[in-house]
């Protein structure tokens, strides 16, 4: 795979290891509904964190909310030291810094693919339009779709489009990946080769915060597993000792049906 | 019908003043509208309620009325004074239609799935940047269909400002058949015919829009 001047934050980098994620007593409600329960989660630097959990559980709210598309009640979220910003333009730039993949890719369906890909460095980073499309192109050579970069989203499979997306939040840079269920949505063939490319992410030191029921990914990739049931945390461990002795019910009865198949 | 036929310049002038007040006001009420359509959708309640009532009362008043404010009501209030009647007319008729084209683009936007703007927000784009770049052009072409019949009425309701002294189409038709009294039929048909052309370059432009539109995507 070609390696690009990406995000700087390899192992060697020093700042690794400092906390880059903080969520502090996060509660959020729907209605009368308690979706996050007094949420405290540390990601450092460099360090990819898998949340898992039966649905409903509040994981992908959770994920939501560090870049505010979910809005919280009440606690506190710190992103590299700074608040969340309120709604406006600084929100806007914080967003710009942490990168999200949907579960349902979200390609811009009216933009080829390379514009997807550069509409976010030309319009929010301000880069020339060249110099975009060349760091676009690199992208989606890294991502495996550089063939495909004048099509428009419908035309690509699930798989590559997810690819494009990946892509198209790196081109701005990130300080964190968020992935919202970003498997979810793909037939089994196309799964391996996103996760492929969320694995080779995670190697070049991409700090990550993954929504996903990939065990696989997970046992591979994360440092760390959060597992989450009814709004709360209930556990933050190794992969390892998550997989293979689990504390607490919930987790050993989720675990139990989703390795049962 | 000789006196149609031996004065066609009057015929060919009074369209033209109708293809000038359709394309005025179609451009203002498409200006304005977008604009409405994209307070409503937006996030500050004030420019929300200030677009709906703008909806509201003026999509619930007739056009005729519309032009008596213009015409005579807001020279009273001392707006407007002697300006052209054909930017009049515009005014009139392109205040009258925005609300109309304000909803046709709003049915467009509620069409853009919100994964589009959640993406376009998540990659740090402002409001206006997410209107301009993501949403707004594919709510447009989601609204073809319906803004080609707002437009069309629009070309047709120009018509009105007829009472008002401006001699379009509508206007010239009338002159005609005070003269030619035993000719109405024949009048009105070839009167008929020119709004009809008009209005049916409206209804290809949207066919071919929509047609370009599907390619590309």
């Amino acid at each position: 795979m070609t390696v690009t001047d990406d995000a700087p934050v390899g192992s060697g980098t020093p700042r690794s290891g400092e906390p880059l994620v903080e969520l502090t007593e996060v509660q959020k409600y729907y209605g009368g509904l308690h979706v996050l329960q007094d949420i405290d989660l540390t990601v450092d630097r460099g360090e990819v964190v898998v949340v898992i959990g039966p649905s409903g559980s509040g994981k992908s709210t959770l994920c939501r909310t560090i870049n505010r598309l979910e809005p919280i009640d009440s606690g506190r979220i710190l992103v590299d030291g700074a608040p969340l910003p309120q709604e406006g333009r600084a929100l806007a730039r914080h967003r710009a810094d942490v990168g999200m993949v949907f579960q349902s890719f979200n390609l811009f369906a009216h933009k080829t693919i390379l514009q997807n890909v550069t509409l976010g460095p030309i319009k929010v980073r301000g880069l020339a339009k060249g110099e975009a499309e060349t760091r676009a192109r690199e992208l989606l050579e890294r991502v495996g779709v550089a063939q495909q970069a004048d099509k428009y989203p419908a035309q690509l499979s699930g798989g590559q489009q997810q690819r494009v997306a990946i892509a198209r939040a790196l081109a701005m840079d990130p300080k964190v990946m968020l992935f919202d269920e970003p498997t979810s949505a793909l037939d089994p063939e196309m799964i391996k080769e996103v996760l492929d490319v969320m694995v080779d992410l995670a190697e070049r030191g991409m700090t990550m915060i993954v929504v996903t029921h990939e065990m696989g990914f997970a046992r591979t990739a994360a440092n760390r597993v959060v597992f989450m049931a009814d709004g709360r945390i209930l556990e933050t461990t190794d992969p390892e000792t998550f997989f293979t002795s689990p504390e607490s019910d919930r987790a050993k009865d989720f675990l139990g049906k989703i390795l049962k198949h | 019908m000789d006196d149609v036929f031996s004065n066609f310049d009057l015929v060919l002038k009074a369209f033209w003043m109708t293809v000038q007040l359709a394309v005025l006001s179609g451009v203002a009420a498409m200006v304005l509208g977008t604009l409405l359509a994209a307070m409503r959708v937006g996030p500050v309640a004030v420019l929300r309620t200030v677009a709906s009532t703008y909806v509201t009362v003026v999509r619930n008043t007739p056009l005729l009325v519309m032009c008596v404010f213009v015409f005579f009501a807001a020279p009273n209030l001392g707006l407007l004074v002697g300006t052209p009647f054909l930017v009049k007319g515009t005014i009139a008729v392109g205040l009258y239609t925005a609300p109309f084209v304000a909803e046709a683009i709003r049915s467009g936007v509620n069409a853009v799935p919100l994964g589009q703007a959640e993406a376009a927000r998540a990659i740090g784009m402002t409001f206006a940047q997410n209107m301009r770049h993501v949403v707004l052009p594919q709510a447009f072409r989601a609204s073809v269909p319906p803004l080609a019949s707002t437009l069309i009425a629009m070309t047709k309701n120009t018509s009105v400002v007829a009472v008002f002294g401006i001699m379009e189409a509508t206007a010239r038709m009338r002159y005609f058949v005070n003269r030619n009294a035993d000719d109405t039929i024949l009048i009105f048909v070839v009167f008929a015919i020119g709004y009809i052309l008009l209005v049916e370059l409206i209804s290809l432009g949207a066919v071919g829009l929509e047609r370009r539109w599907k390619a590309a995507r």
